[in-house]
């Protein structure tokens, strides 16, 4: 699971090797993650670029049988109410705790940002959606994988209901940790990009995200953010600060 | 270009006439090159790729495996070596065999996050220079003339003199590039022909997205992990290629091997 630590000095380093090629691929428009000049985030931006533009957009992430079905792990943030994890929000963190407590009935998932309808959806909001249920491969990076049985509402559906805005490019998550991703469109609107609540048959356990998460088949595991409190549908690139990826030191697609 | 006497070169033997030019083949203009950008991304790669492993190092046969599963090789390397932060373990489903979760309670030792970055930016340049490299080598007959054995040189008895050469560390002073040994042309045969590209391919079958795109990559090497398993494998591979290539470069004669390949002379 990846860490939230500035690694300043090799930053440093790294930025001053990259000012040489700055001309290159400088990522400027606000419709690309920014490189900031850093030479590793050049070479993730030609990797985002290149896969959409070649890749074929329809595909479907490979779906297993149940008896596929392997032991997972749990990284990262296995309980936000817990102070003593590394990424713990002193505000958030408690609120979670009330909300597991009371069985997440009080849990409400808002939707802001670039939508006609914005608003806020409780678990049984989102369980009256039709339900899509797969069997998919949870790839980290750090090099393990895992196969889950995911149960949840296709994001899409849950977007077209809050009526996204067509000049919508990028949607962001934010979780009760101190965690946050953002996702295109393509990956945002992928069949099987889902909010998940259920895992293996069962309600979504808390080390592994209650009471939702989102699932991105198409990306590392850490793109697939546990603990989802807000969703932020945006027009343009938004790096989402300390608690983003870009700032952390960490590729913003990670389709590889 | 004039060559002045090779004979100050290391492991070279004196020439009967004495201050005389060798072979004056050097390597062409976009072998040199090609050369330097690929050995640069390999050494990137193998440093970053080691630093990626450290993560994690267990390896797997099959699509998926993890810590809470059996691994095929676990390399005692870092402190996640067998680390024992994990909470008890929960079982998913009620029959004996049920895969399990638990949750992590060990800090352990990640650097993936320039470490990916890194690799896949050296893999973009090893990706593109090999391109171009196979195209040209192909165009211009490089492959075929130097690197790919004539039938005329796969009879036992060369081969067998060439090993045979090369274990009593004797071997013809260097051009300064082709023609080359038997043993030579397949050796560097199998790292451009079949290492790299297998590198690059076991790489792309690791990728969420490019898996997802084209199912087969993952799937002819028996899954993501197993690629995983290979890349390691063809990895350590290439290192003893490395070793073994900068050696025979400092015996055949350093200095001229060092001016062919950067001046080409």
């Amino acid at each position: 699971m990846k860490s939230k630590q500035i690694v300043t000095t090799r930053r440093a380093l790294i930025t001053s090797l990259a000012s040489a090629g700055g001309l290159l691929l400088g990522g400027c428009s606000k419709q690309l993650p920014p490189t900031y000049g850093n030479v590793l985030r050049m070479g993730d931006l030609l990797t985002y670029t290149a896969h959409r533009l070649l890749l074929p957009k329809d595909r479907l992430a490979k779906e297993y049988a149940h008896g596929d079905i392997t032991s997972i792990p749990a990284v990262g943030t296995t309980n936000p109410a817990d102070s003593q994890q590394a990424a713990f929000n002193a505000e958030r963190g408690p609120a979670y705790e009330r909300l597991q407590a009371g069985g997440f009935t009080d849990f409400r998932l808002s939707i802001t940002g670039r939508v006609a309808r914005p608003g806020t959806y409780s678990l049984a909001d989102l369980k009256r959606f039709p339900a899509r249920t797969q069997i998919t491969k949870h790839t980290c990076e750090e090099g393990w994988s895992a196969i889950a049985e995911w149960t949840g509402v296709p994001l899409r559906s849950v977007l077209e209901a809050a009526g996204i805005l067509p000049s919508a490019r990028f949607v962001n998550f934010y979780a009760f940790d101190d965690m946050a991703e953002g996702l295109d469109m393509l990956d945002a609107l992928h069949p099987q990009t889902i909010l998940a609540y259920g895992m293996n048959g069962r309600d979504l356990p808390v080390p592994h995200g209650a009471p939702v998460r989102l699932r991105v088949e198409t990306q590392i595991g850490y793109k697939s953010l546990k603990y989802i409190q807000r969703i932020v549908v945006k027009d343009e690139f938004d790096d989402l600060g300390k608690i983003g990826d870009l700032q952390n030191g960490w590729a913003w697609y990670a389709g590889i | 270009m004039q060559i002045g006497s090779s004979n100050s070169d290391a492991g070279s033997t004196p020439d009967p006439t004495g201050t005389v030019r060798l072979a004056q083949t050097g390597h062409a203009r976009w072998v040199r090159l090609s050369h330097w950008i690929a050995a640069i991304s390999v050494l990137t790669l193998a440093v970053s790729g080691f630093v990626i492993l450290m993560a994690h190092p267990r390896l797997y046969w099959g699509a998926a495996g993890n810590d809470l599963t059996p691994a095929l090789i676990e390399l005692p390397i870092t402190r996640n070596y067998r680390h024992g932060g994990w909470e008890q373990p929960v079982a998913f489903f009620s029959s004996a065999d049920s895969p399990v979760s638990a949750s992590r309670t060990y800090d352990i030792f990640n650097e993936n996050s320039w470490g990916r970055s890194l690799h896949f930016l050296a893999g973009w340049f090893l990706a593109l220079t090999g391109a171009a490299y196979l195209i040209a080598g192909i165009c211009t007959g490089h492959l075929r003339r130097h690197l790919l054995p004539g039938a005329d040189e796969l009879t036992p008895g060369r081969i067998w003199d060439d090993l045979v050469g090369h274990l009593r560390f004797k071997f013809a002073p260097t051009t300064g590039g082709p023609p080359y040994g038997i043993l030579q042309k397949w050796s560097y045969a199998a790292v451009v022909l079949v290492g790299l590209p297998l590198m690059i391919v076991t790489g792309l079958a690791m990728s969420p997205a490019m898996t997802v795109a084209f199912p087969f990559l993952s799937g002819v090497f028996g899954g993501s992990q197993s690629a995983r398993t290979i890349h390691f494998c063809v990895f350590a591979a290439l290192v003893l290629f490395v070793v073994v290539h900068v050696l025979m470069v400092v015996l055949s004669g350093f200095r001229r091997q060092m001016r062919a390949m950067t001046v080409g002379g």
